[in-house]
């Protein structure tokens, strides 16, 4: 018997536990292991349970590691700690360079205040600037009327669950399938999803599409992106002030003489060299690990939601096979996404620049929360 | 080094305020979480009569299905006390579900724009009872950790905050339906 091995249902696409006789979503029989009095041969029990990549290719690709059984509490919490000591890493990493930079000119706790300072303008502006910016760049309209009546009862099921007040609901006209939350707090929070994805998820996926929304909500998820996003750019902007600055600046030191604490600054100025040169890499890299944690935190947060991990999972798999384009797509809303609409997330891509887990990976977690054994 | 006991105390204060603030924050968000539910029950008794009315021209011959539901739903408006009324919920559930049921038989009934939007309405206000349940025992459960671990536990037992109570379903409902998994 194919123990490990979840058969996906031919006609809705959903994944189901290993034996399962009929499709827990649609109730359509599964050609799975054939039954006592279920003689049908139809599709082969072997058949993969991703949608989307049930390609030959499948057998080329490295396969993903195994993960036990996840508790999605658990899950949840690893994340949150996770993302938390990342952060910590940005902040030092900002401030490091701060500091450095500092002691290059002669004091490093002047340079340390006024990368506080950089932090602060920076921050303020990204949080007062238009958050809703989003939604005309991608062409969003409010979600009212009788046909998207399901649509709204689902956000409003998935408020309750979540405990936050239900956001606002927009539908974005567009065939492909994907969906984002965005505002800084729950009390303004929007969600978007366009009409391709409306088309076809059923119920119970879209279900877990909107719990993984507002799990983004009700953690507050575009404001660490901001805070990210702000430290990036700060970190960006510390280290080319400084490269140009000794690129030009040196000359004028020798000229004028002006040489400030001396000789006590030259590990100073070798170290803030080479902070300007790395941390910029380093602050990229780390905001993206930031934002991918963020995304396998709201997939365990929807799972805890929904209590049905699989319907996201199902969803994940039909939005990778239906394409996840958006009109008006670019990087900087790419991050806001359920599944980035740019890149194609092959298993390959856990790459450290990219804004998401690779779609696999957090199918397969899902299962493992749902209690699916990993196949393979 | 006089102003190190001075700072102990403050932040010991500190804690302890928090610590308390918290405790009421979760007493609070289970109480509101348990009216919640009272308000997606309240709705569906609302929605009840507009779908008998929408559906009876049709079913002549389901009188009895109709007449079911009416009971069920008035049984659980009158239900008094907690146990009572999640009898009488279960109850009522029960009847639209095979409301439904017969709704699927009629053709030109499934086709028919009002009850399939009274439909969604009733499936979703459903849904929204079971998370209205859900996010009271999620609460119940976040507040009853928190009374039961140190050091929040000593905080608690001073103030008498209690232990709160889950939603239970009735045992009926519990019992595993047998399934065929090979």
């Amino acid at each position: 018997m194919s123990g490990g091995i979840a058969p996906a249902c031919p006609k809705c696409g959903g994944i189901n536990r290993p034996g399962a006789d009929v499709c827990y979503l649609c109730r359509e029989p599964l050609g799975g292991p054939p039954g006592p009095g279920n003689p049908s041969p139809v599709p082969p029990p072997g058949a993969n349970a991703f949608i989307g990549s049930s390609s030959p290719s499948a057998e080329a690709r490295p396969p993903l590691r195994p993960v036990p059984m996840l508790l999605f509490t658990e899950a949840a919490r690893h994340n949150v700690r996770m993302s938390a000591l990342l952060f910590v890493l940005l902040f030092a990493v900002f401030f490091l360079l701060g500091t450095a930079i500092g002691g290059a000119y002669g004091d490093p706790r002047t340079g340390l205040g006024l990368s506080f300072v950089l932090y602060a303008i920076f921050g303020a502006t990204a949080y007062f600037s238009g958050s809703s910016i989003v939604l005309s760049i991608h062409g969003a309209r409010e979600a009212g009327g009788e046909e998207h009546r399901q649509l709204r009862n689902v956000v409003e099921e998935m408020a309750i669950a979540a405990g936050v007040p239900p956001p606002k609901v927009y539908v974005i006209s567009a065939a492909g399938m994907n969906a984002f939350a965005a505002g800084r707090r729950p009390e303004e929070a929007c969600v978007a999803v366009t009409t391709g994805l409306l088309d076809r998820l059923n119920r119970e996926e879209l279900q877990g599409v909107i719990a993984h929304e507002l799990a983004h909500v009700k953690s507050r998820d575009t404001l660490y992106n901001v805070c990210a996003a702000v430290l990036v750019g700060a970190v960006a902007l510390l280290s080319d002030m400084f490269l140009r600055g000794t690129l030009w600046g040196r000359r004028g030191r020798t000229g004028g003489g002006r040489g400030g604490g001396g000789r006590g600054n030259a590990a100073f100025f070798v170290l803030a060299l080479l902070l300007a040169i790395l941390a910029p890499l380093a602050a990229k890299i780390l905001q993206m690990s930031i934002s991918r944690q963020r995304e396998y935190h709201a997939d365990a947060a929807a799972a805890g939601f929904t209590r049905n991990p699989l319907g996201l999972a199902s969803a994940l798999a039909k939005i990778t096979s239906g394409g996840p384009e958006v009109p008006g797509e670019n990087r900087g809303t790419q991050h806001l996404f359920i599944v980035n609409p740019l890149r194609v997330f092959g298993p390959d891509s856990s790459a450290l620049m990219s804004t998401h887990p690779p779609t696999e990976a957090r199918i397969q977690r899902l299962r493992a929360m749902g209690g699916v054994a990993a196949g393979r | 080094m006089a102003y190190i006991p001075l700072v102990l105390l403050v932040a010991i204060l500190a804690w302890f305020v928090a610590t308390y603030n918290k405790l009421v924050r979760f007493r609070n968000q289970i109480r509101n979480a348990w009216h919640q539910i009272d308000v997606q029950l309240k709705r569906r008794y609302d929605l009840i009569p507009n779908l008998v009315e929408v559906v009876k021209d049709y079913m002549a011959y389901e009188q009895e299905t109709l007449t079911k539901v009416i009971e069920a739903r008035g049984a659980a408006l009158s239900a008094k006390g907690p146990a009572a009324q999640a009898k009488a919920e279960g109850v009522l559930t029960e009847t639209l579900k095979s409301l439904f049921a017969v709704v699927e038989k009629y053709p030109e009934l499934k086709a028919n724009q009002n009850v399939a939007s009274l439909q969604e309405e009733l499936t979703g206000t459903e849904n929204k009872i079971s998370f209205a349940r859900q996010f009271y025992n999620d609460s119940v459960m976040t507040y009853n950790n928190a009374i039961q671990s140190i050091p929040t536990n000593f905080i608690a037992s001073f103030f008498n905050f209690g232990q709160e109570a889950y939603f239970e379903t009735e045992p009926e409902s519990r019992a595993v339906p047998k399934a065929n998994l090979r």
